[in-house]
């Protein structure tokens, strides 16, 4: 396997007061995917972008970027890595062209006015090159900050929930903006609340909670472990017990018998083959129903699942 | 060592276009208060004053008033220029970029050093308006002025990282420089001072800045120039390091 572009280990951040936000993060980012950081608020998520783009002082721990550790050889990394802070925090009286020149500027390279311009006019912010930043809308100010990031054509860009406060259009036009980059070879770590986000673009999905990432994998290796298949089945009459005929199926009676219940499969459509055979088994066996309802599981019921049970276990 | 010059030049048009957005204010209040200090010290009781040291009253405190402003001014910009980002949160993009001290200083410091030549050129033309002088020195008084500048912008940069709300931002200027200013000799001759106030005026580091300047005006002061300029070289130089440990420790700046 190629080396990974970005290699933390054993990272732990304690902030002044005793938070412990990180607890010893073990991540290895692979070069040129999107890889989204799952987790519910406070979890740790900012303080880990944080860490790894020079805003907070690890208390212990490496981390690589491009082969150099960053506590030493910091210049070299910084200089192709990118940023979208989660805050949206903008030069108020800067002009969107002159706050993204200075961004090219201030990380060393030379001034580019081709590149800023297709930058703008892929973010829709074209039109508004001249305008003051504090008279834009605040789902405007988030893409000036991604045309910011975006400026020194890093090779690994950080967003930290990039699409909160942009609404349904914008983000998905925002999606395809990731998906561009990540075209270009631009590796992309992401944070978000929308689980959608995750699931429609993500290669991989990191779970992260209390300081500690819970679990670390292919978003389609995740979905098939644990993903899942719902069916309820109305019956037309109640059943006592769950017949012979359907005993190699994964179901269970609920509702006083009136209804019945499947849960299996792995979200990647085996689940909805063995319901088809169920339904076949049902007919053969003369049992009548009124209605079948499908629901696959999505990653957010992952997702929830997964917390749910680190805090029962907690 | 590793310096980006194009980062500093990024900085440096920055801080340099932030200045020219409140062009406006940042030229009005300087010839304002000149205007003003002229008006009364000058004119007014300046007519009534023995030369000092043969050089007219009303000439005398030109560089009185002049530090007077300049400390002021480079002071509280430069430290609205750090503090700023920090309190908004904007300072994520000089932390996070492949920029050091070095840049970010030069940057900084090479602003102020021009916006302090700007502003000393601005007062003079005031000045003139009201008393004739002649400047003895002109390469020296430039040279003293942006040497100034420079070691105010960073004492500010020190002050904008330490301050942790806007009335500590506001205190140092007005509790200590402007009084300082006052006591330093910007109105009279630390010599003609009986004794020992002479001597308590000189424990006042701000009167050296005030006589230095003064010498490269008319040629007259009332401490050594090489003193005067030793001195602020070494506050320079102190505050340098004290930025440098700053960064390097990530004192304020990084959580
Ligand atoms: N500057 C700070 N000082 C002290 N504690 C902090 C600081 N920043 C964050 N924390 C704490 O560290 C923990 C992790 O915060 P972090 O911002 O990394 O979470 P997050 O996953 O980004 O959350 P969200 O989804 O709300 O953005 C939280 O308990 C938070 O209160
Ligand atoms: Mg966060």
């Amino acid at each position: 396997m190629l080396e990974p572009i970005l290699s933390i280990r054993g990272l732990t951040k304690t902030y002044r007061g005793g938070t412990r936000a990180l607890a010893s993060v073990d991540l290895d980012i692979r070069a040129g995917e999107i890889f989204a950081l799952l987790g519910p608020n406070g979890a740790g998520k900012t303080t880990l972008i944080g860490a790894v783009c020079g805003l907070v002082r690890p208390s212990s721990g490496t981390i690589t970027a491009f082969g150099h550790d960053l506590g030493r050889d910091w210049r070299r990394a910084r200089a192709r890595i990118g940023l979208v802070p989660q805050e949206l925090a903008t030069d108020m009286f800067e002009t969107v062209w002159r706050a993204v020149s200075y961004s090219r500027g201030l990380f060393g390279k030379p001034g580019d006015p081709a590149l800023i311009e297709s930058i703008l006019r892929s973010l829709s912010l074209w039109d508004k090159k001249d305008t003051q930043i504090r008279a834009l809308s605040g789902g405007m100010k988030r893409r000036v900050l991604i045309a910011k990031a975006l400026a020194h054509e890093p090779e690994l860009l950080f967003l930290d929930e990039p699409t909160a406060g942009v609404d349904v259009e914008l983000r998905k036009g925002m999606w395809e903006q990731i998906a561009a980059l990540k075209e270009r070879g631009v590796t992309i770590i992401l944070t978000t609340h929308y689980i959608e986000e995750a699931e429609e673009m993500a290669d991989r999905v990191g779970i992260i909670q209390g300081g500690r990432i819970l679990m670390v994998d292919e978003k389609r290796a995740m979905m098939e472990r644990l993903g899942t298949t719902e069916a309820v089945i109305d019956l037309a009459a109640p059943l006592a017990a769950v017949p012979e005929a359907l005993g190699r199926f994964a179901v269970e009676l609920a509702e006083g018998g009136m209804r019945l219940i499947y849960r299996g499969g792995n979200g990647e459509g085996k689940g909805r083959a063995e319901v088809a055979e169920l339904a076949q088994a049902l007919t053969r066996a003369g049992i009548g129903f009124t209605s079948l309802d499908i629901h696959d599981s999505s990653l957010e019921d992952i997702f929830v699942g997964l917390l749910g049970h680190q805090g029962e276990a907690a | 060592m590793h310096f980006s010059l194009r980062s500093a030049y990024a900085i440096y048009r920055r801080e340099m276009a932030r200045a020219f957005r409140t062009a406006f204010q940042s030229i009005l209040s300087p010839v304002l208060t000149t205007s003003l200090y002229f008006v009364v010290f000058g004119s007014v009781i300046g007519s009534r004053m023995e030369p000092v040291g043969g050089v007219p009253y009303g000439a005398f405190i030109i560089p009185g008033l002049l530090m007077l402003t300049l400390l002021g001014e480079t002071t509280s910009n430069a430290s609205f220029g750090i503090y700023m980002p920090r309190f908004t949160g904007t300072i994520y993009e000089l932390l996070s970029a492949p920029v050091g001290v070095a840049e970010t200083l030069a940057g900084f410091v090479g602003a102020a050093a021009t916006k302090g030549l700007i502003l000393a050129a601005i007062i003079l033309a005031t000045a003139r308006f009201f008393v004739e002088y002649e400047i003895a020195h002109p390469l020296l008084a430039a040279f003293y002025i942006m040497l100034v500048a420079a070691s105010f912008a960073l004492f500010g940069f020190i002050l904008g990282v330490w301050a942790d709300s806007f009335e500590k931002l506001g205190i140092i200027p007005m509790l200590i420089l402007t009084p300082l200013t006052f006591l330093g000799g910007t109105f009279y001759s630390i010599r003609e001072l009986p004794a020992p106030w002479d001597a308590v005026a000189l424990a006042n580091p701000i009167a050296f800045l005030v006589s230095g300047l003064r010498y490269s005006f008319y040629g007259v002061s009332d401490v050594p120039i090489a003193l005067s300029l030793g001195l602020t070289g070494g506050f320079l130089t102190v505050c340098v390091v004290v930025i440098a440990v700053i960064f390097r420790t990530g004192w304020r700046l990084r959580e």
